[in-house]
């Protein structure tokens, strides 16, 4: 069950909000820290938040990370069929729905905002997820990235009205 | 065993072992989507009018923002009690091209001549630091969703959304790779 999303001006609003309005149900805190961790672990030992491996992929000079992402869409993939048509239940007994991306009218945010993270994932060589990783690693540069990053954020929700979508 | 999980992973075990969280985060009652955690602190930290930033970040994003906090202790554990013996290895391919572009330190997860406090304090470094950390989150929220939340959970879903985002991701990241950083480094 979800919350409504009554914080949203409209329902076009809605379609941007949060996806989750609260987790669906009662995993306590510490799991997600759990499986945050577990991600972190993943992420740099399979060396995902290598700048070079991120290099090496732009090149196409290196299988790695596209076994990666294509092993990790596979994995993904199946285990959303496999919960779709089993109607498999959260821990807390809730049933899974994932809401679905809306492609709006040209889809203008997802290539032109896409296009943009991908200049930015390029010159720092981490993508949200790597970024926390890599602070985690002792790079503490990293912390400027995300600090800088929470501007483009707020950016983004202050010039919103105004970019095409 | 410590061993071999001090190595590097291969791309077959990291891969479908990254696959996992999805479902794991969908049984927890959570959604695998990493960039959300930027607009959750900024609703926490920064005192807006604006309705992008006014909901309760707490019981929206409270979970996820505990799964970031997972993820830097995660890079914790991985890069000390998990830590590597050797630097990355990369192919030689790519350490020519990087030299030849004007890169000169390797080894570490990024390059020390750019990433570093040093290099943050010169051109090229807070370019791509600041401007490229600026791009990350701006273009992050635009497309509604990063490489978790659109190239992972969103393609796994089969969302058109979402790939339409990952060939954005990587126009992006080809322009920034193969015009911007010559020009940089």
């Amino acid at each position: 069950m979800r919350h409504d999303e009554a914080t949203q001006p409209s329902a076009r609003e809605a379609s941007t909000g949060p996806t989750r309005a609260r987790p669906l149900s009662g995993a306590g805190l510490g799991v997600y820290l759990a499986i945050g961790m577990y991600f972190g672990i993943v992420a740099t030992k399979g060396e995902m938040v290598s700048w070079f491996r991120i290099q090496e992929m732009f090149r196409f000079q290196s299988f790695h990370m596209y076994g990666i992402i294509a092993a990790a869409v596979a994995v993904a993939m199946a285990s959303v069929a496999l919960i779709k048509s089993r109607r498999l239940r959260t821990v807390g007994g809730d049933a899974i729905v994932i809401p679905p991306k809306e492609l709006g009218e040209r889809g203008y945010r997802y290539w032109i905002g896409g296009t943009l993270f991908g200049l930015g994932w390029a010159l720092t060589g981490a993508c949200p997820g790597p970024i926390f990783a890599l602070i985690g690693n002792g790079v503490p540069v990293y912390g400027v990235v995300l600090l800088s990053a929470l501007l483009g954020t707020w950016s983004y929700g202050t010039l919103r009205p105004r970019l095409p979508h | 065993m410590l061993e071999l999980l001090s190595g590097p992973w291969p791309w077959y075990v990291a891969g479908p072992l990254l696959g996992l969280i999805v479902p794991l985060l969908l049984w927890a009652g959570g959604e695998f989507g990493v960039s959300e955690n930027l607009r959750h602190i900024c609703a926490a930290c920064l005192p807006t009018r604006n309705d992008f930033f006014r909901y309760d970040w707490k019981t929206r994003g409270l979970w996820n923002l505990t799964f970031a906090l997972g993820v830097v202790l995660g890079g914790v554990v991985a890069g000390t009690a998990l830590a590597s013996p050797d630097p990355v290895l990369i192919s030689d391919a790519t350490t020519a091209d990087l030299a030849a572009v004007g890169l000169t330190t390797f080894g570490g997860l990024a390059p020390t001549q750019i990433f570093s406090w040093e290099g943050l304090a010169t051109v090229p470094g807070f370019v791509m630091i600041v401007g490229g950390g600026f791009l990350v989150g701006f273009g992050t929220r635009y497309a509604g969703g990063c490489t978790s939340g659109h190239a992972i959970s969103g393609l796994a879903n089969l969302q058109p959304a979402s790939l339409l985002a990952v060939l954005g991701f990587f126009a992006g990241g080809l322009l920034s790779t193969w015009f911007i950083l010559p020009l940089l480094l």
